[in-house]
């Protein structure tokens, strides 16, 4: 009994003498990582100010005022005024131009109706539906037109 | 172990049988007992003084090692420790109170020999002229045949001229790493930053140090350590920084004018929004001070904080807020203007004879010299001093510049009669055109003292130094001189422009006042009920040659430049127009 607990006590200390030698060497390399990391971050930041003052340069008023007027007949740049203020009403927004909302049953439609007929469809993709409303303008149309003849005449 | 019985039982009886006392036998058996037992502890005891003596020994000769160790190997940084923020830079940047860069640092080389190490100097010398033109070639082959050991060509080099030096290949030749100070925007704000450059300065490093301005002033808070690269904000307005400079400029020009100076301040905080002396430098290449000359005509010279001159009529609106204030007279007090006003030998003059008499904002609307002389007396010399010690127009001003310290205003010793007379209308008492921000910025937000301050946040307000009334009246005065007065084409649509123009002759150095030497100044603020910035525009002896005489009066030049300054700057600062009411019925006050 006696001489296993000395066997397996001197296994232990070789145990624990590897595995400290390993922490150890694992330890170094750690920190020589983090020195790395360091020396990365510092020429990194050393970049950084760099590209900063760079960009400061490249931004500075003078040299944006050149470039403004070199390229007013593109941009047409000139300094701020005070008539450049305005009320949020006078902004002229673009007239908005959408397309007819299409259905998913209407289209599951047409595609069956092209699938039928393949021959014979002028537009495969056009709807069902917009084949109904495109006579339906000329409807309107010819109703606007006559309106506007009877405003004329009057 | 076997103990030895004290009272053996064969030598007691034998004892006994000589007929000797067997107690005798028991006292030597104790004897010896007694010494055994002293001897062990003896033993034990010198075993422990051993082993003490041991440790002790083993412990100092530790420490004496270490030290010995510590004391004889190289320094170096702890490794397992993770470091915080490193230091980047050894001078931290500068920044507008946007946040955009006004002075940053930037990673060069210096170049320097060792003409021992040299192989061709004669070539070295030749090659580093073409390279450098401002070299000089045969100082060059001096310095490095000579017996010279160390020798420094150039503090700051380019990575393009570091390869060319490069590719002359001589061992002679090295490079060491400089921190070297950048200000991207040239010329801007040149006065401001002043200007760095470097202290003691060895092979690897050399300390960059401020040499001006607010480089000078927080040196050595841009150069802790401490502060972990955190950039100093002052409230400069890069963008209004650059149109402010580009107008004066452009104004300097078409006035032919030798200098010009402007001032923008916040009312509420003392913050200069811009400040711009004119003409300037590119402090990246700060010129040298000039030897020779009136060092008030260099270009390093900052008009806006060390310029001090009698700043004119500008002068009247403290007078005239005065009287307001302590009662003396109301707005439509009329004024006795019978000119000239004798005193002693001294005449007091207008421009115009303005009749007898006219109300008190028509004073400073017309801008009556004698007018306000009379408002002065009633004053008396020795509160106008102290109002104007209130204003901080007898001291330095307390802005963060080490030019500014030296600026201390110039006023009579002997504060006489006829010196508060002609104070009052602004001659014989020279300020610069930033004391002058700072009073007009103190009335125009409601009389509180106003410190002027180049750091964004500012200041608190001083104490209080006219009453609100007093303000709300003086500003209206002033929007009268825009409208109606001496600054008509100061008037900006939609910011209701008030202001005071002051036209000064220039002194000779030799005593006595120039004939067509004048300085002129504009001091405005906007929008004139509510004030937010106070302008301050200088021309330095300015003439308008526009008309068949030329015009030298702040009208027709200040004032013209500080519309402009006002209309390019006030968008640019956020102030939306307002559109103003028009007119009306009412009387329509015509020049006579």
């Amino acid at each position: 009994m006696r001489s296993f607990v000395y066997v397996l006590t001197a296994l232990a200390v070789m145990a624990l003498a590897f595995w400290a030698y390993r922490e150890n060497y694992r330890t170094q390399a750690a920190l020589d990582n983090v020195e790395r990391l360091n020396r990365a971050i510092g020429s990194l930041r050393e970049q950084l100010a760099m590209q900063n003052a760079e960009w400061a340069y490249l931004n500075r008023p003078e040299r944006l005022r050149e470039l403004a007027a070199l390229n007013y007949d593109r941009l047409a740049l000139g300094p701020l005024a005070p008539e450049q203020f305005g009320q949020i009403d006078q902004v002229s927004y673009p007239e908005m131009v959408l397309p007819d909302i299409v259905l998913p049953d209407e289209l599951f439609k047409s595609i069956l109706a092209e699938a039928d007929q393949p021959a014979q469809s002028a537009s495969p993709t056009v709807p069902v539906e917009e084949a109904a409303s495109a006579s339906a303008v000329p409807e309107a149309l010819e109703e606007a037109l006559e309106a506007q003849d009877e405003e004329a005449e009057q | 172990m076997i103990r030895t019985p004290l009272r053996p039982l064969a030598r007691i009886l034998e004892a006994r049988a000589r007929g000797e006392n067997p107690d005798a036998i028991e006292r030597e058996n104790k004897r010896l007992r007694h010494e055994t037992m002293r001897d062990q502890a003896r033993v034990r005891a010198e075993g422990r003084l051993l082993v003490l003596g041991v440790v002790f020994f083993a412990a100092f000769a530790v420490v004496g090692v270490r030290m010995g160790l510590l004391a004889g190997s190289d320094p170096s940084e702890p490794r397992a420790i993770a470091p915080g923020a490193s230091i980047v830079a050894q001078r931290a940047d500068i920044v507008d109170r946007n946040g955009n860069i006004l002075a940053t640092n930037l990673a060069t080389h210096s170049l320097y020999a060792q003409p021992p190490l040299m192989i061709d100097p004669k070539a070295v010398a030749r090659e580093l002229a073409r390279i450098f033109p401002d070299l000089d070639e045969a100082r060059m082959v001096k310095d490095f045949t000579g017996s010279r050991k160390f020798v420094w060509i150039k503090k700051k080099i380019s990575p393009e001229q570091m390869q060319q030096v490069h590719d002359i290949g001589d061992p002679g030749l090295s490079f060491g790493p400089r921190e070297m100070r950048l200000y991207p925007n040239g010329a801007l704000a040149a006065h401001i930053l002043g200007g760095a450059g470097f202290g003691r300065e060895g092979v690897q490093s050399a300390e960059v140090i401020g040499v001006a301005g607010v480089e000078k002033y927080f040196d050595d808070y841009l150069r802790d350590p401490a502060n972990g690269g955190q950039p100093l904000r002052l409230s400069l307005d890069l963008t209004v920084q650059a149109a402010v400079e580009r107008v004066l400029a452009g104004g300097m020009k078409l006035m032919d004018a030798k200098g010009a100076a402007a001032v923008l301040m916040d009312v509420h905080t003392g913050e200069i929004l811009s400040m711009v002396s004119l003409p300037d430098f590119d402090p990246n290449e700060r010129p040298r001070q000039q030897v020779t000359g009136d060092p008030s005509d260099s270009p390093l010279f900052n008009r806006a904080v060390q310029g001090l001159y009698e700043l004119g009529s500008t002068f009247k609106t403290f007078t005239l807020s005065q009287a307001l204030d302590e009662g003396i007279v109301n707005p439509n007090t009329m004024i006795d203007t019978k000119g000239p006003l004798v005193w002693g030998r001294y005449r007091i003059r207008d421009l115009h004879n303005y009749g007898s008499s006219l109300s008190v904002t028509t004073v400073l609307v017309k801008s009556s010299n004698v007018g306000t002389a009379r408002i002065a007396q009633r004053i008396g010399g020795v509160r106008q001093k102290e109002f104007l010690g209130k204003l901080g127009l007898l001291e330095p001003t307390p802005v963060e510049l080490v030019e500014a310290a030296g600026a201390k205003p110039l006023f009579p010793a002997k504060w006489s009669e006829i010196s508060t007379m002609t104070i009052s209308y602004g001659h014989g008492l020279s300020a610069s055109p930033l004391h002058l921000a700072a009073g007009y910025a103190t009335l125009a937000n409601g009389g509180q003292r106003v410190r002027p301050t180049l750091l964004a946040g500012g200041g608190t307000l001083g104490d209080r130094v006219v009453s609100e009334e007093t303000s709300r009246q003086i500003r209206s005065m002033l929007r009268e001189v825009v409208v109606h007065g001496t600054a008509t084409f100061g008037d900006v649509p939609g910011y209701r422009v008030g202001g005071k123009t002051g036209t000064a002759d220039k002194p000779k150095p030799t005593g006595g006042y120039y004939e067509k030497k004048v300085i002129a100044t504009f001091a405005s603020m906007f929008p004139a009920e509510a004030p937010q910035y106070v302008l301050i525009v200088t021309l330095d002896e300015p003439q308008d040659t526009t008309g068949p005489q030329p015009r030298r009066t702040a009208g027709w030049t200040a004032v013209p430049v500080g519309a402009e300054i006002i209309r390019r700057a006030a968008p640019l600062l956020g102030l939306r127009p307002e559109i103003e009411q028009a007119q009306g019925f009412g009387v329509t006050l015509t020049a006579n």
